[in-house]
């Protein structure tokens, strides 16, 4: 399910050197077509190698003006169909629609605490370096399974 | 100013580097801190990602359970049983017991991060993770989709943990959209680390690091087969399409040991989407089976019986799954159906309207937090799947460490556990090491380079969650390295310049020879990235057991392959890179192959079918306990450009026994 960007939509991150799907993309597909010699379309992005996408929706999800849709594999999937994600900052609403007009929405949270608010070593303490030939991190929080001693057989 | 063709050369020294943004480092990251701080702070970490950390490696487009929880009800040896029987036996329990001990501790963190967790109330009803209920940490009950594996909400799964680690480590100390394609051993100790070489896929810089310790986490390999998608599909892999190998190449290299690079992951999953299906087996209760509604488990059973003891556990080994479904195909009872229609019909018998409503959204869940393609091929060929059952497949074969699959690096393990310290089999090259450990927790047999997650080998089953865990235990160890390494200071082997020029060869290649043809792609002097990955692809489907030849193969059949595959890595030389991005797969591509070439090696090395389903030699077309309950490893010689294969002893440190009781 290759990425597409729709032409009215995408303004180009609004004349950055690098758009937010150019900064996203895991395989880097997604480019900016600066002078729009490459695709007749100045200043807006395009997926420049659609066989190679993974469709994982990194581009259309971070998109800022919802210009990224995906059309399902041209080689495998008949016509009709489309998925599109609307990623809020905890939740994340799906609109499917189907070949023959069915149409199906789903809402799922994505996370519990506000974006930006993790505090990685906050509340946590410093490692102990007389422990640091032991087994186990430098924090402990209940999930360190010490296991049955009598299970190592050659110990 | 720096222009393609014209690059800026970028030279850095720190302690450590991270080469890779993915779970394993992602781990490391967030543990490397406090050890640096007690080690007293005068220790300079960096992390380098092809990608963006948000959004990279195998669990970038999220995940909808972690595979990998122990929980306080189970022992880290049972885990390590059943690693080991869904690996034919030969696994190094030692590694998957450390990691069984230490995975939910990463579990925990990702909950208080944010990472929405299923839990089941005192009622056994199901709730998704935003409800509030008692975390893990404090005895909250999770959802269990099977004996290992939890339930989660996981679209920003790799999000919460990116930003965890970018915090962690702090973005002066990260540099994405760095891809390192090489590393460089020490002027003085060939088989020592002392750096790594990359360049930028957005400017036009080349980086030249030396490191005291390296962490190689870049992932598994994708795509040296054929896929069954050749046009626009090709991209929808099961496993990312841009884990191409980069992990098992540059260690392979710089000289470090590989083990069981012979496995490989051969997963069945929803046709052409690739869809998961652990969820429709485990909390659907869902049957698979033949054209005639046949329930290949049952039909061919008595196969289970031909490779004891591993098709007698409880749980079968996956491939022996996949060997019952291909008989089916081969005699043509196909196509293979997933019943999701009775398999929903039964649950929704004694469920109220509310949790029916709540199980559909469950199942669409399920794919669109970790496959949103298979909706897409769902919504384009109208399947409900409460209405029509879907295909299932065998795919194309993956090579990867950290799913069900065991290939990798040979890997320091822990002290504690009994493990050997001695190697019982003749024939291992006398400069390695002996024994499962050698003082650093994720050392590989090349002093100073450390590997987690896809990258040890001769373990498996730790997927997301273990990938993170073993990222941290590396990391841990580094520190220490670093530390007992204090008047070290590392010599690159070769000069700068001339790996510079290797670095940057497919542009040379490209700017000199452009205008002889008057077509960009089609020129006598070089070869497109893409095209010679379709050469490989060619070579390994028809050749090394791909899906072409129903995963079979034998020992004509790779003597050709070898022959084919030396060629194409000569002509590698000779790729061309047309701009940064065509770099990028043309060093992807290079990876790839030094990756299969150590595949189809060590298949031709190990004479017998350790893994039937995934692949079958079909001149040793049995299971051998006798000969080959052994790790097959190698040693990649740079000069020669050859990988020499030998054997190294298994033995058991927890009672298999116990899984057939």
């Amino acid at each position: 399910m290759p990425t597409f960007v729709r032409t009215e939509k995408c303004d180009g991150c609004k004349g950055q050197d690098r758009t937010a799907c150019m900064y996203i993309c895991p395989h880097d597909l997604m480019k900016l077509d600066k002078d729009g010699s490459e695709t007749g379309h100045a200043m807006k992005s395009y997926n420049q190698e659609p066989d190679q996408c993974w469709e994982c929706y990194s581009c259309i999800k971070i998109c800022p003006q919802q210009a990224i849709e995906a059309r399902p594999y041209a080689d495998i999937v008949p016509l009709g169909a489309s998925v599109q994600p609307l990623r809020g900052t905890d939740s994340i609403m799906w609109t499917i629609k189907f070949r023959n007009g069915t149409m199906k929405r789903f809402k799922f949270p994505i996370r519990t605490t506000p974006e930006g608010s993790i505090d990685p070593y906050g509340g946590k303490p410093a490692a102990d370096m007389a422990k640091i030939n032991e087994p186990g991190f430098f924090v402990q929080v209940n999930g360190y399974r010490a296991g049955d001693p009598s299970e190592l057989i050659r110990k | 100013m720096a222009e393609f063709g014209n690059p800026e050369v970028v030279e850095e020294e720190v302690d450590i580097l991270l080469i890779g943004g993915g779970m394993a480092c992602c781990g490391a990251a967030y543990e490397i801190g406090p050890w640096v701080q007690a080690a007293g702070g005068d220790i300079k970490v960096k992390l380098v990602d092809k990608a963006a950390m948000d959004r990279s490696g195998a669990v970038a487009q999220g995940l909808s359970a972690i595979n990998t929880y122990i929980g306080p009800e189970q022992d880290p040896a049972d885990y390590a049983r059943m690693v080991s029987n869904d690996l034919m036996g030969i696994t190094r329990d030692d590694l998957a017991y450390d990691l069984g001990r230490h995975v939910d501790e990463s579990v925990h963190l990702f909950e208080e991060w944010g990472l929405p967790i299923w839990k089941t109330d005192e009622n056994g009803e199901r709730h998704d993770g935003s409800r509030g209920m008692t975390p893990l940490k404090d005895g909250g009950k999770p959802v269990r989709s099977g004996k290992w594996q939890i339930m989660i909400n996981g679209e920003s799964y790799k999000w919460i943990v990116a930003e965890a680690a970018k915090k962690a480590l702090g973005m002066d100390n990260i540099q994405e959209r760095i891809f390192i394609v090489k590393l460089v051993n020490d002027k003085n100790d060939s088989n020592r680390i002392a750096g790594a070489v990359g360049f930028s896929v957005r400017d036009h810089k080349l980086f030249v690091f030396k490191a005291k310790a390296i962490l190689l986490a870049a992932g598994g390999c994708v795509n040296i087969f054929r896929p069954r998608s050749v046009g626009e599909g090709q991209g929808r892999a099961w496993y990312p399409v841009w884990n191409v190998g980069s992990t098992y190449a540059m260690a392979a290299e710089a000289g470090a040991e590989m083990t069981m690079m012979e496995n490989r992951f051969v997963p069945t999953r929803f046709k052409d989407g690739y869809g998961p299906v652990g969820a429709w087996f485990l909390l659907f209760k869902s049957k698979a089976t033949n054209a005639l509604g046949e329930a290949y488990m049952v039909r061919n059973k008595e196969m289970l019986d031909d490779y004891p003891p591993y098709g007698q556990a409880a749980v079968p080994a996956s491939c022996l799954r996949n060997h019952l479904m291909i008989k089916e195909m081969k005699e043509g009872r196909g196509p293979i159906w997933m019943d999701t229609v009775s398999a929903l019909a039964a649950l929704r018998e004694t469920l109220s309207p509310r949790e029916v409503k709540h199980l559909e959204a469950e199942a669409w869940e399920d794919f669109l937090d970790m496959c949103i393609g298979q909706c897409g091929i769902w919504a384009g060929e109208n399947i409900e799947p409460e209405k029509k059952n879907s295909e299932l497949m065998p795919t194309e074969p993956y090579l990867l460490g950290s799913h069900s699959g065991c290939c990798g690096i040979w890997t320091s393990g822990p002290e504690d556990v009994g493990a050997p310290t001695d190697e019982a089999m003749d024939g291992v090259p006398e400069h390695l090491t002996k024994g499962w450990n050698w003082g650093y927790r994720g050392m590989t047999t090349v002093s100073g380079l450390f590997t987690a997650g896809d990258g040890v080998g001769a373990s498996g089953h730790k997927f997301s969650s273990g990938s993170h865990a073993e990222g941290r235990m590396a990391a841990k160890a580094m520190v220490k390295y670093v530390m007992d390494n204090k008047d070290y200071s590392p010599e690159l082997d070769t000069d700068v310049d001339t790996l510079i020029e290797e670095i940057y060869r497919p542009v040379r290649n490209y700017l000199e020879h452009k205008d002889y043809t008057t077509a960009i792609d089609i020129n006598p002097n070089y070869i497109t990235p893409r095209m010679l990955q379709f050469r490989l692809q060619k070579v390994m489907d028809e050749y090394v057991a791909g899906v072409a030849t129903y995963y079979t193969t034998n020992e004509h059949m790779l003597a050709l392959a070898e022959q084919k595959l030396e060629m194409l890595k000569e002509d590698a030389l000779k790729m061309r890179a047309k701009d940064l991005h065509e770099l990028l797969r043309a060093w992807e591509n290079y990876h790839r192959i030094l990756t299969a070439e150590a595949h189809m090696k060590h298949i031709q090395f190990r004479e017998e079918s350790r893994y039937p389903g995934f692949y079958y030699r079909m001149d040793k077309n049995f299971v051998d306990e006798e000969n080959w309950k052994c790790f097959v490893n190698s040693i990649y010689d740079k000069e020669s450009k050859t990988y020499k294969c030998f054997k190294r002893a298994h033995v058991d440190l927890v009672d298999k026994s116990k899984l057939f009781k």
